[in-house]
């Protein structure tokens, strides 16, 4: 017999836009509508509104996801932001219930969906560490027994009676991923806690991946951290928009993603659903091209380049006009922000629809892989925001022009200066 | 409808990291309800099986389903949760006076101040009867359980969008959540109490024992009271955040319709019965009868709160269950 460790069928989830749809209740309405009929007005605050197919509000974060994961199985997630790889987890461990389908899990589960979760500044790190323990799922006399682990483990041991709230952030961190570390579920699911924290700590989570992996448990990990689920996973799944479009050996997978999103949809933005704002603009798409127009697929660190950013305006009033692309590594950490608004250049009318577009001439940041935020503001308030609009790969270049490439391996950006020594 | 300023929260179908990086430039908040399909499906989630399973044991099987129309109880979901329950409660009782320079001393300076207002203003200027017992005295017997109520009642409503963190990334059974606030006022409650003893002893008041048996059982009339309507604003709040200020409001009115202030006797006999409706008029009224001893003994009363405080709590749970599934969604 094959045993699995989760088996999922047919899993869906939607969720409702609110919004504009006069279906938004509020309380009011609510009251409103109970002078009229107080049975109806019951039943509304009963009823979890019903998703209808084919409604333009109604988003399918997970559409027909069907798989099965063996026990001892180590899974890679990839797929871009809003795939519904986030989604996937929390449905799988119970935080919010599927629309359709079902999926059968055995065995202890926990779930790592963020590191520290429950902590509260007042509580010292010994309190801390047992109330995160027991938010995580483990028994108090479990807790005991590892406590000193912890301790040493997070490297703690002189301020582990001191209120967190006085921690520097790295041993913040450290202390609530020593207690998630120590967690010994038999199936792990595990979001995006690898990509935050400094170098020191991603390498804990790394080796604490790696015993996890030695340790024969189910894991299903999401990351946008190609290099480490290379390195953990014998299978991956591809997700995109809701549907698992791929699942099989890591290589295959991951190259699949990446030629996916760099070459096909990845700068198409008109059906993104992962963006807020009141619509009065749209970005339709984004494109980065070199001076003479032509597309580029790789920026070098000093090239010229041009962000344009097509849309679409709704709204026949506009005001004050803001952009702004900020680019940021694939951690989360901001490296860049460019805006119109900041050069004092708003723009006040714009063609229905039309082409923004920002030009830098010398690219600053070193190589590595990076997103891009895109913006838009209307009398300041948010008309269109796209979190990871796309993702960009730089590669060192010749920033100063003196034929002396950017050093390898440094991350991080470069800016005009001067030198000079004196006595 | 100015919809962006909104200030509900955003839970993205993706909870991304990328969401809140943009720190510097205006946050927009959209809210997203979400629904949940009701699908006649035969059986619902089974709560609690998977967690309690000790490593040895045979792996238990958990089937996730979408939700069930009214889903079953499941109070059994809740023991397996019993220490998280311990933890969240000691939680709420810890942080609860930090960084406050009189500490504790709240849990009895509330309802103390309070009392001294009633008795200079009520007791002395409006002399306010107060069934030949001492004001002072009269109104702590009553202050001291309104107190918790009002104070759990407040925290309760508040307590799951309050945990919303916890909500988004973890799961456990919700029930956990309000309860904990519920067990977490109990240790100000006793300070209270122990303190209403030491009035007691000032006034030469000693309660009669036969009476005593009684104060176990209205203390917990109390906590279903405060239980039953804390699940139901807590689960209300997650989707209509009106109710943190309706709460507030709610308190002083319910004040006013329980005989905080004033002899339950001041009521025509005719409308005593339609009052005890009110749950917190049982536990007053009790509380009095117990600690104070009266002529008129009212058990009836207490026995008509206990029924409503029961309905209430089933209510409350029922309602909560049913919103339990979409508050990850929406909270």
């Amino acid at each position: 017999m094959s045993e699995f460790a989760i088996k999922a069928e047919n899993l869906a989830k939607a969720y409702r836009l609110g919004g504009k749809a006069d279906d938004y209740q509020t309380l009011r309405d609510v009251l409103a509508g109970a002078a009229m009929g107080p049975v109806r007005a019951f039943r509304s605050l009963v009823r979890r509104k019903r998703v209808i197919a084919g409604d333009k509000r109604t988003i399918w974060a997970l559409r027909d996801v069907s798989f099965e994961v063996k026990t001892g199985e180590i899974v890679g997630i990839i797929g871009r932001n809003g795939a519904g790889k986030s989604t996937l987890l929390k449905v799988l461990s119970r935080i919010t219930s599927p629309t359709k389908g079902q999926a059968r899990i055995r065995g202890r589960v926990g779930s790592l969906l963020e590191v520290g979760t429950g902590f509260h500044g007042e509580l010292t790190g010994r309190e801390n560490t047992y109330l995160n323990g027991a938010i995580l799922g483990m028994k108090k006399i479990e807790i005991d027994r590892k406590f000193d682990e912890i301790v040493a483990f997070a490297e703690v041991e002189e301020f582990i009676d001191t209120p967190v709230k006085h921690y520097s952030s790295g041993t913040y961190m450290r202390l609530a991923f020593a207690v998630a570390a120590h967690l010994e579920p038999e199936i792990l699911f595990v979001d995006e806690v690898l990509a935050v924290g400094d170098v020191l700590y991603q390498k804990k989570c790394l080796r604490f991946m790696d015993n996890v992996a030695k340790a024969g448990r189910t894991v299903l990990l999401v990351t946008h951290d190609m290099a480490a689920i290379e390195s953990l996973c014998q299978k991956a799944f591809l997700l995109d928009r809701g549907r698992l479009i791929l699942a099989g050996d890591t290589r295959q997978v991951i190259d699949a993603y990446l030629s996916s999103t760099y070459v096909q949809d990845a700068n198409n933005l008109a059906e993104r659903t992962d963006r807020q704002g009141d619509g009065k603009i749209r970005f339709t798409s984004i494109s980065v091209r070199k001076k003479d127009g032509s597309p580029i697929d790789v920026i070098q660190c000093g090239q010229e380049v041009e962000f344009s950013l097509s849309y679409v305006r709704h709204s026949s009033v506009i005001g004050h006009l803001s952009l702004y692309i900020n680019v940021l590594t694939l951690s989360g950490q901001q490296m860049l922000l460019l805006g119109n608004a900041m050069l004092g250049s708003n723009f006040d009318a714009v063609p229905e629809t039309g082409e923004f577009s920002c030009v830098i001439d010398r690219f600053p940041l070193l190589q590595g892989q990076y997103s891009v935020n895109l913006l838009c503001t209307i009398n300041d308030i948010v008309a269109d925001y796209i979190p990871r609009a796309t993702e960009i790969t730089v590669e060192g270049g010749d920033f100063f022009r003196t034929g002396v490439p950017a050093p390898q391996n440094a991350g991080g950006m470069l800016i005009p200066h001067r030198w000079r020594v004196s006595e | 409808m100015n919809h962006e300023r909104r200030g509900a929260s955003v839970n993205h179908p993706d909870g991304s990291t990328g969401l809140h990086k943009i720190r510097l430039l205006e946050q927009p908040s959209e809210t997203i309800t979400v629904e949940s399909n009701e699908l006649t499906n035969n059986r619902a989630g089974t709560e609690g099986e998977h967690s309690g399973v000790e490593l040895s044991a045979p792996p238990n099987e958990v089937l996730i389903q979408p939700t069930q129309r009214w889903a079953s109880l499941n109070l059994g979901g809740l023991w397996e949760y019993r220490e998280l329950l311990y933890f969240l409660a000691w939680r709420d009782v810890k942080i609860r006076y930090k960084q406050t320079a009189l500490g504790m001393a709240w849990a009895v300076l509330q309802p103390f101040l309070a009392m001294l207002l009633f008795s200079i203003f009520l007791g002395r200027l409006a002399r306010m009867p107060s069934d030949n017992a001492p004001y002072p005295l009269f109104a702590f017997a009553a202050l001291v359980p309104w107190t918790f109520f009002a104070n759990s009642l407040t925290q309760a409503s508040n307590s799951l969008v309050g945990s919303a963190d916890l909500i988004k990334k973890v799961y456990f059974p919700r029930l956990i959540v309000p309860i904990s606030v519920v067990l977490g006022g109990l240790p100000d409650f006793a300070l209270s109490f122990f303190v209403l003893l030491i009035m007691m002893a000032y006034y030469r008041r000693y309660p009669p024992l036969t009476l005593l048996v009684w104060l176990p059982l209205l203390v917990i009339l109390m906590m279903i009271t405060v239980l039953g309507v804390g699940l139901l604003l807590s689960a209300l709040n997650v989707k209509y955040r009106d109710v943190r200020y309706v709460v507030t409001f709610l308190t002083q009115i319910w004040m006013f319709a329980t005989p905080v202030f004033y002899p339950a006797s001041l009521l025509p006999p005719r409308w005593r019965l339609v009052y005890s409706i009110n749950p917190m008029v049982g536990v007053v009224d009790g509380f009095r009868w117990a600690l104070l001893g009266r002529v008129n003994t009212p058990e009836l009363s207490i026995m008509i709160s206990a029924a409503s405080a029961l309905m209430i709590l089933v209510i409350g749970l029922l309602y909560f269950r049913r919103m339990e599934e979409t508050f990850a969604d929406v909270v």
